[in-house]
């Protein structure tokens, strides 16, 4: 179970990203965010965005139309 | 560990913003706010028609007019809409009614919340002063924020960039 969750869903490019950085901006570090999208390019936004910015990417998953993220905020 | 990312300075990104169109509008304003998001110090330099982007009132259009990739998802097909229709009158700003509905429908953000979320975000903006002497703006009738600069404010900027963008 995340700490907190973004819903992300019906959001386009460049929103999920921007909505996920303003959720870890409220959560310690170390805690996990959950963020949910619609957004087939979010599979890849998410993993290059933990990789800039060195936020884990803990769970990538699809499960029918909905992608799901789970990033660990990084110190 | 911290310590030496924080002591690490943060990636640099900036953008010229030349062209004022609804569809134009887009890349930077995406880009900047993303890269914002990405943890970059990000200034962006409005210059030419891309400065009314900062203007208080935002009334953006577009025009099918030297744009013949401009086609739209009508009636189950794609349509593209000859140069001389852009001549009609209402038919650009019939165009851009389109544009801003299937951007809603589809879950884009407008302009105006991309460019309130580059605020927030701390993304410097830099309006061109030649333009605005050009164009008879003031910065009264800008957003807040904005500061006034020049050519060499840019490229000061610029040298001090990883990425520099003209768009």
């Amino acid at each position: 179970m995340a700490d907190q969750t973004v819903d992300a869903k019906g959001l386009n490019c460049p929103l999920p990203i921007l909505r996920a950085k303003k959720a870890l901006q409220s959560i310690a570090t170390g805690a996990t965010l959950e963020v949910l999208a619609t957004d087939p390019g979010s599979v890849k936004d998410f993993e290059a965005f933990c990789r800039t910015t060195g936020n884990e990417l803990v769970e990538s998953t699809t499960s029918g139309n909905i992608f799901r993220f789970v990033l660990r905020k990084a110190g | 560990m911290a310590e030496a990312a924080s002591e690490r300075r943060a990636k640099r990104m900036s953008i010229i913003v030349t062209k004022g169109t609804l569809d134009w509008a887009y890349p930077p304003f995406i880009l900047a706010t993303t890269a914002a998001a990405m943890g970059l110090d990000v200034t962006m330099f409005f210059t030419f028609y891309g400065l009314p982007l900062l203007l208080k009132n935002l009334d953006l259009k577009l025009s099918p007019l030297g744009n013949p990739a401009m086609k739209m998802p009508m009636a189950g097909m794609h349509m593209g809409m000859p140069n001389v229709a852009s001549m009609i009158p209402g038919v650009d700003a019939a165009a851009s009614a389109m544009m801003n509905n299937l951007m809603k429908k589809k879950g884009v953000a407008s302009i105006q919340d991309l460019r309130a979320l580059a605020v927030e975000a701390g993304v410097r903006m830099i309006a061109c002063q030649m333009t605005m002497d050009l164009f008879e703006y003031t910065l009264k009738d800008m957003i807040d924020g904005p500061e006034l600069g020049g050519a060499a404010s840019y490229i000061d900027v610029a040298t001090q960039s990883e990425i520099n963008l003209f768009i």
